[in-house]
């Protein structure tokens, strides 16, 4: 019973609620399960409540059983190991066809999602043979609805593993080793996933979400983060603009169109587009972004954000800036 | 009345504003204020005049823990140390294994070295990089020439644990101690 109401208080993250393909083949595989698994539990139990409640027939002494009964019981032990073998039979094909069905979901041209899992953080990179048409983002998958995407898996430290449950099965993203998923969203709504390998201090808060837009919002999407931000005209945006540049934020954060081109943490070119921050850890708010800044080790210990001093003058210039890198 | 006194006042503050715009003839003849001073200068040389003042304290506040050494390990790659540094055997920079410092290589040598750069190609990472990490990367730089006893430099990778090694956990111990001994 707890295991139907917990999908509502979770925030979406659940298989029992598939929206697409796969998930649905997932999630039908898993009642068929669970149904025949309830009947034969149920079956065992009421053999069991009628073996200790039914009386003794005969007295005799113990272990003395006449042939003819002997005879009945072990036909009726051959049965139901009979019934059993079958029914697991019906389950591995189940199972098996369940895994061709999923795997089946392919297609020539293909969106391709680069997602590299680092501690604790997800890394989204759009592929593409021009340069100028790569988008890299981070902690969000935007993807068109009713079309099958390709996802690359890669890790940049420990083994992670990619999870949206309302899409998909899980899938391993292993240090030095690539793979791919094919992941597709029936319908346009935002699916939440997470890390479901274990791999360090702050593996709970390292989710992502995968939001399905029509076709034509994700192309409006999609080009708007092809743009880079222009300067900013605002004098207390140019400030906080140069607090980024000259700062610690730019040995670690991208920001197209700046001085700050540092790898190793999340591209904060269009952070305001997100709707959360820290891996969907909080949402993103003023407030969450300038507790991140000055104190990420109390939301996320262990992370590998240090904390930021800076004046509270600059604090707000930069929070306006990051702001208004829609 | 009051306008003469008014104006007495406004030609003070006009005259007073003039001459504090007029550094060039003051003459400060009290020296400045003990706290602009830093209290324990940083020595690149041993040659003192009079008698050499005491040795400050060899590392910094991460020397021995190997936590912090690993965390300075990881940023000695992630900020690019190896590009001129290598692993410590030295490129476009000078080595960092071997017992020959140029700037110093007490713990606050190497950190004033990290913020203020250096002549001929070092780089000044002051405001860059937080202070915190610096002293991370200053106690992995120490063991890197040996510096430091051996014990203290883990060959593991803290980032692939989730807590902190059972030899680092000192308050469970504590606890079965006083349990085992009362009073």
């Amino acid at each position: 019973m707890i295991a139907f109401l917990l999908p509502n208080w979770i925030g979406g993250h659940t298989a029992y609620h598939s929206h697409g393909v796969q998930a649905a083949h997932i999630e039908g595989l898993w009642w068929l399960m669970f149904w025949v698994c309830s009947v034969v539990f149920v079956a065992v139990m009421v053999a069991l409540g009628a073996a200790i409640t039914r009386p003794p027939r005969e007295s005799g002494p113990p272990g003395a059983i006449p042939p003819e009964r002997r005879e009945r019981m072990s036909r009726v032990v051959a049965g139901a190991v009979g019934v059993t073998v079958l029914v697991l039979f019906v389950l591995l094909f189940a199972s098996v066809s369940t895994g061709r069905a999923i795997e089946s979901l392919r297609a020539s041209k293909a969106i391709t999602v680069k997602l590299t899992g680092h501690q604790w953080w997800w890394e989204v990179e759009y592929k593409d043979p021009v340069p100028e048409h790569i988008v890299q983002t981070a902690n969000e998958i935007h993807i068109p609805a009713g079309q099958p995407v390709r996802v690359e898996l890669a890790s940049a430290d420990v083994i992670h593993s990619f999870w949206v449950p309302s899409l998909h099965g899980k899938r391993d993203l292993i240090p030095g080793h690539s793979s791919e998923i094919w992941i597709q969203a029936d319908r346009p709504g935002v699916y939440r996933g997470s890390c479901a390998e274990f791999c360090g201090h702050q593996h709970a808060h390292m989710g992502l979400l995968v939001i399905a837009d029509p076709p034509a919002q994700y192309a409006a999407w999609y080009a708007g983060q092809l743009q880079t931000p222009p300067p900013p005209a605002d004098p207390l945006l140019q400030h906080g603009r140069q607090v980024v540049e000259a700062g610690p934020c730019a040995i670690c954060h991208n920001i197209q169109g700046t001085q700050a081109s540092g790898k190793l943490g999340p591209d904060l070119t269009h952070l305001a587009s997100r709707r959360t921050l820290a891996a969907a850890t909080l949402p993103n708010t003023r407030g969450n972004l300038g507790g991140w800044i000055v104190d990420p080790q109390t939301i996320k210990p262990g992370n590998q954000m240090p904390a930021n001093s800076l004046t509270s003058e600059d604090l707000q210039a930069v929070l306006a800036y990051l702001e208004s890198l829609k | 009345m009051r306008r003469a006194r008014g104006f007495v006042f406004v030609s003070c503050a006009v005259a007073g504003l003039a001459l504090a715009g007029c550094p060039r003839e003051a003459r400060k003849f009290h020296s400045l204020p003990a706290e602009n001073a830093r209290p324990e200068p940083v020595r690149l040389v041993s040659l003192q005049p009079g008698q050499a003042a005491p040795k400050q304290a060899a590392g910094g506040p991460y020397e021995g823990n190997a936590w912090a050494i690993n965390q300075g390990e990881r940023l000695y790659e992630q900020y690019n140390c190896v590009g001129c540094h290598f692993h410590g055997g030295g490129g476009i920079g000078p080595p960092l294994m071997d017992e020959q410092w140029i700037y110093g290589g007490s713990g606050q040598n190497i950190h004033d070295t990290i913020i203020q750069g250096r002549p001929n190609g070092m780089p000044s990472y002051g405001g860059h990089i937080p202070d915190d990490q610096v002293w991370m990367i200053t106690a992995y730089v120490r063991t890197l020439s040996g510096q430091v006893p051996k014990p203290e430099r883990p060959t593991r990778s803290d980032e692939l644990f989730p807590h902190p090694s059972e030899q680092a956990m000192p308050a469970k111990g504590e606890k079965t101690e006083k349990a085992s001994h009362p009073g």
